[in-house]
């Protein structure tokens, strides 16, 4: 069958099941039924720790063919996942379900336990590294689910993605296993991510190398969840987990580009009090708040609340009075670290909080304007941020299609030529987020403005900014690269690319070599 | 009064193919592709190769394509020899002493251009005491010589001071190469401000540029083209005093007068000279429309 964008989706996919097609962002209404979580209990003398995993697999007991969940809050600095499936195969287990929230090149041995039938499917938002190229390979044979952070917090609160042991690197923990990311050697801040988890899976295991006097204060993730606590000598590198301060990039492309994107959410109008904005990690995202921040400064703007991934820029932001509250479902270096602990405006919030379509209303929702980037965008705006330019994996929604879907302007910010190739193309090989969505996109040489949103268009006409059509932008870069080859994909699919409301937007198949 | 817009002339280094590929983004005025200071005597052929085809191939949308060639003792006749027919707008000379220098160079580009090429213009970079001296002469030199340049560190390093951030070493320099510019009817590009991230320090270096006479300004970084760009451009306050004057000159040659007062001041021909001039710039740059007046 074909979605509505036009992709090929199997009826039935080997290992999943019946599938929806995606049919238009807010087209299709949920089945309305809710997981319901394992009620727990413990007895006023019971212990809650446990002297090593295996002593934790014994007690749930694990057994073959379960899901374990992990967050992924530890980035590339991540020993929880390693430390626990080693564990599961030393125990001769099988056939287990790995979910997490993204993976990393630090996970690289899950290759070993995938063709040693340990492990044999993976549930994820975002994979980059030797996983990723492994995946598209078809390391798997049941196709990979790739879901948005927001679509993870859905999965699991509706039950598709139900939770049999939830391991939960935890920072800091106390013996009766409150939780909490900002304490420890291996702080890092919000544990966004794994608040789902630890309200739905059957089982809630901290695992942890800082056990700190009953009670832990602050408590991220609460003991009436959290079945075990394990101690271990070391959850994760600090280096891998907390980045130093991410610069402003000095690249000058990427700041016109970026200088570019705050114009065109001036000249929305957006930027007046109350503002509320999402931008990226990255150096060229910085850059677009910097350059936001500069108007806001100018004109005494304080705005609302700036959303998702936090940085210290920030934080220095809402320390400077221009917004009034961070919303934090993960921080990116010390002072997100720093300013959480201490500051009562820096609010911690779960993946569902920040952007399930289905509950009473996400975070993503409020926002004004929303940065994001892509590998590749097509003529009709759909984004793809889940395959490259070779075919392979190399990343995943993450919240990408959350925030486009919730923001009131979304901009896309790209190099219009990406090394040797266009970065706008007739179709994208992957779509990761639906056009529908996507409402600007800025490169260097041009703003082209979706038809959907003619009015905006002529907000950015009005104040002179240089707005093109996608498809005059497209031959553009053509004309100095020309039209690189498709890339050539194998019948196999090795991944499925749900959207946030379940439904499969796309799949990704298995690239040769 | 047809004259080109140099409010701005963005170095790229000529060794860095994006660089070169992207050089038309920013909106400069002119683009410099830098054979010179940006590229080691080792890199010179394949820079020069590389800029030769970013000048057949890249499109440079508005900007004016300028090369810096190497001073005329070091490589500028290769680099002539293989630049000029690849049609650029102008050569930007380097240490340009005297008006032969001008000839010498002159000479080289006639002998490269190929029929029927739109004639190569020269700006002169004046960078030594000597220079600044000659400055009238060459500007004078020929009539393709369309602008002089101040390249303000050699030339300070000429005296044996150092640049600060107030300029006050090269205040000379300044007013004897715009003086010479202007006596010849040429424009007068300024040295550029070389700290990136002191955009307090450019701003001001630009405003004095502008206070003094120049007509714009080098720049090493695509970040402070709009800067530039806001120092040169006629303010609406500018514009509005511009229309004010003419309205009132015109009114007065209505009524059989030579000079009219506006305001209390004088109007005369000088007054006329300088509204006429800002309505051009702003006319060019889209800051009034055309017939409003």
């Amino acid at each position: 069958m074909k979605n509505s964008l036009g992709r090929e989706i199997p009826e039935q996919i080997p290992g999943i099941g019946r599938v929806k097609a995606f049919a238009g962002a807010f087209n299709t209404p949920p089945n309305m039924n809710r997981q319901a979580p394992k009620v727990k209990s413990v007895r006023p003398t019971d212990n809650k720790v446990m002297n090593s995993l295996a002593e934790v697999f014994a007690k749930i007991p694990v057994t073959d063919g379960m899901t374990l969940s992990f967050h992924h809050h530890f980035r590339n600095g991540d020993g929880v996942v390693n430390m626990v499936l080693a564990t599961a195969a030393k125990l001769g287990l099988k056939n287990l379900k790995v979910a997490l929230s993204s993976v990393f090149p630090v996970h690289t041995p899950l290759i070993e336990y995938a063709k040693a039938g340990v492990v044999t499917a993976l549930d994820t938002n975002y994979m980059s590294g030797p996983v990723a190229k492994a995946v598209s390979q078809g390391l798997f044979s049941t196709p990979v689910v790739m879901r948005t952070h927001g679509g993870r917090g859905r999965a699991i609160e509706c039950g598709q993605l139900k939770i049999d042991v939830a391991f939960i690197a935890a920072p800091a923990a106390d013996d009766y296993g409150n939780i909490n990311g900002v304490q420890g050697p291996a702080a890092c801040g919000s544990l966004g991510y794994a608040f789902p988890d630890a309200q739905y899976a059957d089982y809630v295991v901290a695992v942890t190398d800082y056990i700190v006097e009953y009670p832990l204060s602050p408590v991220s993730i609460p003991q009436t969840r959290v079945d075990y606590v394990v101690k271990v000598d070391c959850v994760g590198d600090p280096k891998g987990i907390v980045s130093g301060t991410t610069r402003i990039t000095k690249d000058p492309v990427g700041l016109k580009i970026a200088e570019n994107a705050a114009k065109v959410i001036q000249a929305a109008g957006l930027i007046k009090d109350g503002f509320a904005f999402q931008t990226g990690a990255g150096g060229a995202s910085l850059a677009a708040a910097a350059f936001v921040r500069k108007m806001m400064e100018t004109d005494n703007i304080t705005g609302s609340f700036a959303l998702g991934g936090i940085t210290g820029y920030m934080v220095d932001m809402l320390e400077n009075g221009l917004f009034k509250k961070l919303m934090d479902v993960q921080g990116f270096d010390l002072e997100a670290i720093r300013s959480m602990a201490t500051n009562p405006n820096h609010l911690e919030i779960g993946a569902d909080f920040y952007a399930s379509p289905y509950n009473a209303g996400c975070a993503v929702n409020k926002l004004d304007a929303v940065i994001l980037g892509a590998t590749e965008i097509d003529t009709d705006f759909n984004v793809n941020v889940v395959t490259g330019s070779d075919g392979f994996i190399m990343g995943g929604s993450g919240g990408h299609a959350d925030a486009a879907a919730g923001a009131k302007v979304t901009i896309i910010v790209a190099n219009l030529l990406r090394g040797r190739l266009p970065i706008i193309v007739d179709r994208v090989l992957t779509v990761t987020t639906p056009g529908q969505t996507i409402d600007v996109l800025v490169t260097e040489r041009g703003i082209a403005v979706n038809p959907l949103r003619g009015e905006l268009k002529e907000k950015l006409l009005a104040v002179g900014l240089p707005v093109k059509d996608i498809e005059e932008l497209k031959e553009l870069a053509e004309r100095i690269a020309g039209v690189p080859k498709q890339v050539k994909t194998m019948d196999e699919i090795v991944a499925i690319v749900e959207y946030r409301d379940g439904t499969i937007i796309d799949v990704v198949h298995r690239v040769e070599g | 009064m047809e004259v080109k817009l140099r409010r701005s002339m963005l170095f790229i280094p000529g060794n860095n193919p994006g660089m070169l590929q992207n050089g038309g983004v920013f909106g400069a005025d002119s683009v410099i592709l830098d054979l010179e200071d940006a590229v080691a005597p080792t890199e010179k052929d394949a820079a020069r190769f590389l800029v030769a085809n970013a000048l057949r191939t890249v499109d440079y949308g508005c900007s004016e394509k300028v090369i810096r060639i190497n001073p005329l003792d070091t490589f500028a006749a290769e680099d002539i020899r293989i630049i000029v027919p690849c049609r650029p707008d102008a050569i930007l000379l380097p240490k340009v002493e005297s008006a032969d220098d001008i000839h010498k160079a002159l000479a080289m580009i006639a002998a490269a251009e190929e029929i029927n090429q739109t004639p190569v213009n020269i700006i002169a970079l004046l960078e030594t005491p000597r220079g600044i001296m000659e400055a009238y002469g060459i500007a004078k030199a020929h009539p393709r010589v369309v602008g002089l340049a101040l390249g303000a560190e050699d030339y300070t390093a000429s005296l044996g001071t150092n640049r600060t951030r107030e300029g006050t070493e090269i205040f000379t320099a300044r007013s004897m190469l715009i003086n010479a510019a202007a006596a010849a009817e040429i424009q007068s590009i300024d040295t550029p401000y070389t700290d990136a991230n002191d955009e307090d320090g450019l701003l001001m270096d630009t405003k004095l540029a502008k206070q003094l006479g120049f007509n714009g300004k080098l720049s090493i970084n695509p970040r402070q083209i709009d800067m530039i760009h806001s120092v040169f451009n006629p303010s609406s306050s500018d514009v509005d005093w511009a229309e004010q004057v003419v309205y009132a000159i015109r009114k007065a040659q209505a009524e059989g007068s030579g000079v009219a007062s506006l305001n209390g001041k004088m109007v005369d021909l000088p007054v006329v000279n300088r509204a006429e001039r800002i309505l051009y710039l702003a006319r060019l740059l889209g800051l009034i429309e055309e017939g409003k007046e």
